[in-house]
C-alpha cells in the first residue's frame, strides 16, 4: 500500500468516521440536556426569534462595524474562500465524488479557484495576526484558537501545494493533513462550524419570546 | 470564599443554552467593541467574552463534551482557584451592567449577559459577591426593600406623595384590577414619578392600587445572584397580587424589575402567572393607544434613553416611542437608540457598589452616554428607568452636564389635559 492509498484509504475512513461520531456525540450531548420549560408568557414567538437571530447574526451589525471591520471582513474572505475551495475546487469534487456521494457537480474556474485562495489565505492570516498581536485577543485566546488556526493553514498550504496532481507525494500529504483536521475536529472550538446554529437559536428563542431581536 | 460551591453551582446551571455558548465561542472579541466599560477603561480583561472564562474552564473541565477524555489526557484546564474568583468578582459584577450589547456583535449570539446572570447565582453560593450588593438583598429579605422601606414606611410615603402631588394614592384596595408595584428609589428620592404615575392612572379611570404585602418591584436577588432572595421578592409580589384578584401588575419605572418578574419570575417560583404584566412604558402606551390619555403637546427637544433591559432584554423598545409619538413635539432619536442603546453604566447593581474604583468606571463608562445624548443636542433626556436617572443624575453631577433629566411618568404627568 503506498503513502497515497493509505492516505486516502484506511486512514481517511479512520479520520472520516472519527469526525462524524465525534460530532454527532457533541451535538447528542447538547440535545440529551433537558431544556427547562419557560413559564413566562410570551410576548412574541420563541421559533421565529430562532430563526430570525440565526439569519441576523450573519450580517455584520452596523452599530460595531466601524471598530471591528477588519476581522468581520478577514472572516468573512476567509470562510467563503474556504468554502468555495472545499466543496467548488475541481479535485475536491472529485474526491467527493469518488469517497462519499457518488455523484459530482460543476467545478468552479480556475480564476475562481485563484481568487478563494487568496481570499482564504488572506483571511486566516488576518485573523491569526490579530490573534497574536491584539491586545484583547492575545488575552482571551487559548492553545485551541492557535492550534486549530494552525491546522487549518497547514491542511491549505499543502492543499496549495498538491496542486499538480502528479505528485502523489504531496496529494498525501495534504490527505494526510486533512485527516488530521477531520481528526482533531470535534474535540476542538472548530465544532463552531456546527454549533453556532444552536447559540443563535438559543438567544434568539429565548429573546424572541419576549418580543425582542437580539 | 469557596471556590468549590461556585464551581458546582456554576455546572449545576450550565443549561443546553450556556452549553451551546460555550461551544461556540471563537475568541473573536468583536463584543468588546459593545461594552462600555472597554470601550472607556482600554483594559482587555474587560472584554466580556474574558468574563465567561472561569465557567469556560469549569465547563471544559466538568460537562463539556469529551471532558473526560481531556481530563484523562491531561488536556483539561485546571481547577478555577479561589484566587481567580476573587480577581473575577470586578468582571462579574463591577465592570458589567448585564446590559446585552455585547450579544448584538457577537458573532455566534452568544447571551453573554443572560451568562453573566447565571455566573453571578455561582459567585454568590461561593461568598464572591460585593458586600454592599449582598447587604442591600439581605435587607430586602428581612425589611421588604433594599433601601429599607418597610410597609409602614410604604405607607407614610404613599400618604404624604398623594398630598404633595394632590392625588388619590391607594393602598390595599380591594376590588382593583391593576395593581402598581415600586422601586424603592422612587419611593426614597424620585417621589415624583409615584405621583406622576398616580396622577396618569387617576386621569385615565384606572381602577389600580398598591399593596403593602407585595410592593417593591426592584430584585438585589437578582442584581447579586442570590436565588433565596430573588425567590422571596417574587413570591411577593405574586402573592400579593393573587390577594387582591388583580388582573394586571405594572412594574414602575425600573429596568430589571421587568425581568425579575415577568420574564424569569415564572421560572423562579416554578410556575405560570395568573395576572398580566406590563412596565409602566408599555401600561402608558397602552392607555395612549385606548384613548383614554389626554394629553398637550410637549414641545422641549427631547431624546429617550432605552433602559437595556426594557428594551433589548425587555422587548419593550417600541413602547416608549408609540407614547412618544405625536405628543413630543420635538423628538430627537439617538445614534444606536432601542435596541443597540448604550447603558448608562448604572444597571446591573452596579450603580450600588460603592468602592471607588467601581465608581470610577462607572462614570468613565458615562462618557459615551453623554456623548451620544449630547450628538442629538436635547435639551432633555427622558428614561423610563429610576435606576437609569439615579446614573444620569449621579453622572451629570459628576461632569456638571447641564441636560435636564426626567422619567417618561412625569413628562407624561406634566402634560395631562386637565
Amino acid at each position: 500500500m503506498t503513502f497515497l492509498e493509505f492516505t486516502e484509504g484506511p486512514m481517511w475512513r479512520f479520520a472520516a468516521f472519527v469526525f462524524l461520531l465525534g460530532v454527532f456525540w457533541h451535538l447528542a450531548h447538547w440535545l440529551m440536556r433537558r431544556h427547562p420549560k419557560d413559564l413566562s408568557k410570551p410576548l412574541g414567538s420563541g421559533f421565529a426569534g430562532a430563526v430570525g437571530t440565526l439569519f441576523r447574526h450573519f450580517l455584520p451589525s452596523p452599530h460595531f462595524l466601524s471598530r471591528n471591520w477588519l476581522v468581520t471582513f478577514a472572516g468573512y474572505a476567509f470562510h467563503l474562500g474556504l468554502f468555495a475551495l472545499v466543496l467548488f475546487f475541481g479535485p475536491h469534487i472529485e474526491f467527493i465524488q469518488t469517497h462519499i456521494t457518488g455523484f459530482g457537480w460543476e467545478p468552479m474556474p480556475y480564476w475562481g479557484f485563484i481568487v478563494a485562495c487568496q481570499l482564504a489565505f488572506a483571511g486566516l492570516l488576518i485573523l491569526w495576526l490579530k490573534r497574536v498581536l491584539d491586545p484583547v485577543l492575545r488575552l482571551i485566546s487559548d492553545s485551541g484558537d492557535q492550534v486549530g488556526t494552525l491546522l487549518t493553514f497547514i491542511v491549505m498550504l499543502t492543499g496549495c501545494m498538491a496542486l499538480m496532481q502528479s505528485y502523489d507525494f504531496l496529494r498525501a500529504l495534504h490527505m494526510l493533513t486533512v485527516n488530521l483536521w477531520l481528526i482533531y475536529f470535534p474535540f476542538s472550538r472548530l465544532m463552531h462550524a456546527f454549533t453556532w446554529v444552536l447559540s443563535r437559536a438559543e438567544t434568539g428563542a429565548v429573546y424572541g419570546r419576549r418580543g425582542s431581536s437580539l | 470564599m469557596s471556590a468549590r460551591n461556585t464551581i458546582d453551582r456554576l455546572m449545576e446551571r450550565t443549561n443546553p443554552a450556556i452549553a451551546s455558548y460555550l461551544d461556540a465561542c471563537v475568541h473573536c472579541g468583536l463584543c468588546a467593541a459593545a461594552c462600555h466599560f472597554y470601550e472607556t477603561s482600554g483594559d482587555p480583561r474587560h472584554t466580556p467574552a474574558y468574563k465567561l472564562k472561569p465557567l469556560e474552564k469549569a465547563y471544559k473541565r466538568h460537562k463539556a463534551p469529551f471532558s473526560n477524555l481531556r481530563k484523562a489526557f491531561g488536556l483539561a484546564p485546571p481547577e478555577v482557584s479561589d484566587g481567580e474568583l476573587r480577581e473575577w468578582q470586578e468582571l462579574i459584577y463591577d465592570t458589567c451592567t448585564m446590559c446585552g450589547r455585547c450579544t448584538l456583535a457577537c458573532p455566534m449570539g452568544i447571551d453573554i449577559a443572560g451568562t453573566i446572570g447565571v455566573m453571578r447565582t455561582a459567585m454568590f453560593e461561593g461568598g464572591f459577591t460585593p458586600s454592599d450588593l449582598v447587604e442591600q438583598a439581605q435587607r430586602a429579605k428581612d425589611v421588604g426593600s433594599p433601601l429599607g422601606v418597610t410597609p409602614e414606611l410604604l405607607a407614610e410615603r404613599l400618604e404624604w406623595i398623594a398630598d404633595e402631588f394632590e392625588t388619590e394614592v391607594p393602598l390595599d384596595k380591594t376590588g382593583a384590577e391593576v395593581m402598581l408595584t415600586a422601586s424603592s428609589i422612587e419611593v426614597m428620592k424620585y417621589t415624583e414619578s409615584i405621583g406622576s404615575m398616580a396622577k396618569i392612572f387617576n386621569h385615565a379611570g384606572v381602577n389600580w392600587t398598591f399593596s403593602s404585602k407585595g410592593y417593591e418591584a426592584t430584585n438585589f436577588g437578582v442584581l447579586s445572584g442570590n436565588g433565596d432572595v430573588n425567590r422571596t421578592m417574587v413570591t411577593r409580589l405574586v402573592d400579593a397580587a393573587e390577594e387582591l384578584q388583580v388582573k394586571l401588575v405594572v412594574i414602575p419605572e425600573c429596568g430589571h424589575a421587568l425581568g425579575a418578574l415577568r420574564w424569569t419570575g415564572p421560572n423562579v417560583i416554578g410556575r405560570e402567572l395568573p395576572f398580566e404584566v406590563l412596565h409602566i412604558s408599555e401600561y402608558l402606551a397602552k392607555l395612549k393607544r385606548d384613548g383614554r390619555l389626554k394629553l398637550k403637546s410637549y414641545g422641549k427637544p427631547m431624546t429617550y434613553h432605552d433602559p437595556c433591559q426594557v428594551s433589548r432584554r425587555g422587548g419593550a423598545t417600541k413602547a416608549a416611542r408609540e407614547l412618544l409619538n405625536g405628543f413630543a413635539q420635538d423628538f430627537r432619536e439617538s445614534k444606536h437608540a432601542g435596541t443597540a442603546n448604550w447603558c448608562c453604566g448604572g444597571g446591573g447593581g452596579v450603580i450600588s457598589i460603592s468602592d471607588p474604583k467601581t465608581v470610577d468606571g462607572r462614570l468613565k463608562a458615562f462618557k459615551i452616554k453623554m456623548d451620544q445624548v449630547d450628538d442629538t443636542e436635547a435639551d432633555v433626556v427622558v428614561s423610563a428607568c429610576s435606576n437609569c436617572r439615579l446614573a444620569l443624575d449621579d453622572g451629570a453631577k459628576h461632569y456638571a452636564w447641564g441636560r435636564e433629566i426626567t422619567n417618561l411618568a412625569e413628562v407624561v404627568a406634566e402634560q395631562l389635559e386637565e
